[in-house]
């Protein structure tokens, strides 16, 4: 070592030379700053490209989809896909009972969530902490398919549209959220204006409580609406009846069990069918989406703050 | 300078305030409390009845496990078999294949989001606010809107053989089409990346905001020091988010065996299912298509109890080594 020392030390100056020019001049910062910016255009391509790819394809003609033409833009602009999709009487049935099931599951789900939430944020509740290990504990622990099933089964809710909105009506994370907020946002001070006023505690949530918690409702009501409007599996073990399905197990339906009828003889009239059957899915994929993706820009930023509130403290 | 001024309070408790009454504990606490908030008691009965009958009679109909179900005799009246159902299914030779497809697709997949949620969130974090900040949050995070039904079917559709974008892709460098989902050995591998593509943007929001919540004097101290941008991610930012993403992981690794039945059930077909079968879409196959009840309730509890075992001991090695943990 000491046979280097002279030029250890030579390093050492230059490499001391090196950190007094970085904090003027941070040239390894822009590389990697560059990387930064390579890394997120890598990211960004990756989740775009796909969706561009299947919105280009909806909008192109049967045919130019079958040749594969199509890449990230609309080859023979047509709407054929989209006619073909709302021609389908099974999809827009599925349609309209996904919107009874999202707007009703919706309000059913926010009044009980609210209902529990609030008696919970007071501190004047006794048991509220034993009530909420309960509620806890069921995000941890459950009975299973099976058990939950026979449940469902043995109130007589199989094959009805409640089979939809009753078994999943609360969510344990929006509890959380809403209880969050109701014990931040509202001071204990206030309530205990309100009942020198003469205000009973239903008053008091009816008319201070939730005009206050405006925005964390949305943040919950937009929760539940986007799970009920994308969720399939319950209506796959609860529904039977064709005509109750939702939208998303008409999805399953068509997209994945290529179940179109069929029936055609003629060879030319079965590759057209073809044709047109593997459009649809493309403009099916976008018309399912779209309800959810419009809102979603609007909705994301308080989305994030829902997150953190729950985040915060469980 | 400003920011090192601001002091932040304690974490945990909120700032005292003077405690007003508050109820005294106990029966007659109860009674008092009763009497003065009947209303508050009134409204939670619905809610609570509805965990009552739909989260725990459920925990209580799983004593099926060590039943032989009798439909005419009902849950209750249906005669006890001890550990019978464990026994055919730990013995059955599917039980392997079951728990190592479970377990594989689960650790795979928290093993590839995990870490890119927070290359991702680091990555934003360094982008001052603009244009391509905003856009880059907006794209990624809108696939997790998206339904798993939509998600899949996109896949199948992107991979597709005959019209797949993939395949076409391939064969414009003379690679033969490959029929990705009717290969068992991709299963994995299109389950897990389907998954990333989905929620990276999503889970990435997360640690953005706890990134936001670090000190900006820990950074200015750092930039003072001389340390660069990936020396300040390393020692400042890394160390920041490590209670999220503690518990974070801790979650995920909580719900390992609990990996999603919806997802794997659409991408099966009967060409992967070597490996696209897992205990979920076992029980719903033997319990739900097959009328085996009782079977199928006990592979669903030993998944539960299995996962509530895994989430008491990650916790448990996360509290030792981090001091965080999901409760305290």
């Amino acid at each position: 070592m000491t046979a280097l020392m002279g030029t250890t030390s030579g390093k050492r100056l230059e490499r001391r030379a090196a950190r007094a020019r970085r904090i003027r001049e941070p040239r390894t910062d822009r590389v990697f700053m560059f990387c930064v910016y390579l890394l997120l255009a890598v990211f960004l391509l990756v989740v775009l490209l796909p969706l561009l790819y299947v919105v280009a394809s909806s909008f192109s003609s049967p045919q130019a989809v079958s040749a594969g033409r199509v890449l990230f833009w609309p080859v023979d602009f047509s709407l054929r896909g989209y006619h073909a999709v709302f021609e389908n009487p099974q999809i827009v049935q599925g349609y309209l009972n996904s919107l009874f099931y999202t707007v009703v599951g919706t309000i059913v789900s926010v009044t009980m969530t609210i209902a529990v939430a609030y008696p919970l944020s007071r501190r004047t509740l006794v048991g509220r902490n034993v009530v909420m290990t309960l509620i806890l504990f069921t995000m941890l622990f459950t009975g299973g398919l099976v058990p939950t099933y026979l449940v469902v089964q043995s109130v007589g809710l199989l094959d009805t549209r409640w089979a939809l909105i009753i078994p999943q009506a609360i969510g344990v994370w929006q509890v959380i959220i809403a209880r969050t907020y109701f014990r931040t946002a509202i001071p204990d001070e206030l309530v205990e204006a309100s009942q020198l006023d003469g205000c009973g505690d239903l008053r008091f949530l009816w008319s201070v409580v939730i005009p206050l918690a405006k925005p964390m409702i949305a943040v919950v009501a937009l929760m539940y609406a986007i799970m009920q409007w994308n969720s399939y599996f319950d209506a796959l073990i609860y529904l039977k009846s064709p005509d109750l399905f939702p939208l998303q197990l008409v999805l399953r339906n068509i997209l994945i069990l290529n179940t179109t009828s069929g029936g055609a003889v003629d060879a030319s009239l079965v590759i057209q069918r073809q044709e047109l059957a593997d459009l649809l899915k493309y403009s099916l994929i976008v018309v399912a989406s779209v309800p959810v993706l419009l809102i979603y820009p609007f909705v994301a930023r308080y989305f994030t703050k829902g997150i953190l509130i729950g985040a915060v403290k469980g | 300078m400003a920011t090192l001024t601001t002091v932040r309070p304690p974490a945990g408790e909120p700032p005292a305030r003077p405690r007003r009454r508050r109820e005294r504990p106990g029966i007659t606490g109860l009674r008092r409390s009763l009497r003065r908030h009947w209303t508050l008691y009134l409204i939670m009965v619905v809610p609570l009845v509805w965990f009552a009958v739909f989260k725990y009679v459920p925990m209580s109909n799983a004593v099926l496990a060590f039943k032989s179900y009798n439909v005419t005799k009902g849950i209750w009246g249906s005669p006890w078999i001890g550990w019978q159902n464990f026994e055919l299914f730990f013995q059955n030779p599917v039980f392997w294949t079951l728990v190592k497809n479970t377990f594989v697709l689960s650790v795979y997949t928290v093993g590839a989001s995990f870490p890119l949620a927070i290359i991702l969130a680091l990555a934003l974090n360094e982008v001052r606010n603009g244009l391509f900040k905003r856009t880059v949050q907006l794209v990624t995070y809108a696939p997790y809107f998206i339904s798993t039904v939509v998600v899949v079917s996109m896949t199948i559709l992107v991979l597709s053989p005959r019209l797949g974008i993939v395949n076409e892709g391939l064969g414009f460098f003379g690679v033969p089409a490959i029929d990705f989902l009717g290969n068992p050995d991709y299963f994995r591998h299109i389950y897990v990346w389907s998954d990333v593509w989905q929620t990276t943007g999503y889970s990435a929001v997360i640690y953005l905001a706890a990134l936001a919540g670090i000190d900006p004097a820990l950074h200015e101290a750092a930039k003072v020091d001389g340390a660069g941008r990936l020396r300040r991610i390393l020692h400042v930012d890394l160390p920041g988010i490590m209670p999220t993403a503690v518990i974070i992981l801790v979650l995920a690794v909580g719900n390992i065996m609990a990996i999603g039945f919806e997802k794997a059930f659409l991408f099966q077909n009967p060409l992967n299912l070597s490996q696209s079968e897992i205990i979920a879409t076992y029980v719903y196959k033997t319990g739900l298509l097959n009328a085996d009840f009782s079977g199928a309730t006990a592979v669903g509890l030993f998944n539960s109890v299995i996962n509530l075992a895994l989430l008491l001991i990650v916790n448990l090695i996360a509290k030792r080594i981090t001091g965080n943990g999901l409760w305290s």
